[in-house]
């Protein structure tokens, strides 16, 4: 199940970055964030991976395809239209980095770590209910001040969005 | 998933697209806060909580971008990044 999660997302996303039409790009991100939503399913995170479908899937790429055919309508526009050379450069600096990263987990020694076995703790800990206690709770592992003060921001958020992209 | 975001990031002419590039991006760093929470500290649930708020504050993100893209696209009729060079106008 987690192999073909991975090559989904890892075949998406490169899709993502490389179709020429931008409607197809939207579809593949959501190929590509139905499949992190699967993982967090697979980990026993269920809320999140709820939270991952409603407000990616449902959210974003609907705003997404709004707005692409708000704008330029799915007009083609290519990856290789720019100058072999600037994405040749782009594709160099993302495989140093990616050689980086894999260079950095492969040292790192996970395997001796103790990995904890699935559901039990997981579970108890993410339940909804221990969710929302803590997300409201001050004391210690209290999240209630970036709770607030993500609703705030999603207020000045919307008054934002609304004041940018209003009609003069 | 990170340095498909990035090449996408580098290359993609059209501003949307860089978005979805972003995107992208986000979404692999959310994904490593759980993974890394649930593998390494499985009684823990701070990496949980970075997820959920990265999560909301990407969805404000993307919002306002696209605000100001369909703004720009209103005065300029396209939204290549090459194309782009006043803040105001």
């Amino acid at each position: 199940m987690f192999v073909i999660l991975a090559v989904l997302i890892a075949c998406s996303a490169m899709a993502t970055v490389l179709t020429k039409s931008i409607v197809r790009a939207a579809t593949y991100l959501l190929f590509v964030l139905l499949g992190t939503a699967g993982m967090y399913f697979l980990m026993g995170y269920t809320f999140l991976g709820s939270v991952q479908v409603m407000v990616y899937a449902g959210g974003i790429i609907v705003l997404y395809v709004f707005s692409i055919l708000l704008t330029e309508g799915g007009k083609e526009e290519g990856v290789f239209k720019r100058t072999v050379k600037d994405a040749s450069w782009g594709l160099i600096l993302s495989l140093v980095g990616f050689l980086t990263f894999l260079g950095v987990v492969l040292s790192h020694p996970f395997r001796s770590l103790p990995l904890s076995a699935p559901s039990e703790t997981a579970s108890a800990v993410t339940s909804i209910h221990s969710i929302g206690s803590n997300m409201l709770s001050t004391g210690d592992n209290g999240y209630l001040l970036p709770f607030e003060a993500v609703s705030v921001l999603l207020l000045a958020c919307i008054v934002g969005a609304l004041l940018i992209a209003r009609k003069r | 998933m990170m340095f498909a975001g990035v090449f996408g990031f580098l290359t993609r002419r059209s501003t949307l697209a860089i978005l979805l590039s972003v995107e992208l991006m986000l979404n692999a760093t959310d994904l490593n806060f759980a993974v890394f929470n649930r593998m390494l500290h499985p009684e823990g649930y701070e990496g949980y909580f970075f997820s959920l708020f990265s999560i909301a504050i990407s969805a404000a993100e993307s919002a306002i971008a696209i605000a100001i893209m369909i703004n720009i696209y209103r005065m300029k009729k396209h939204i290549q990044a090459d194309g782009l060079e006043e803040m105001k106008w």
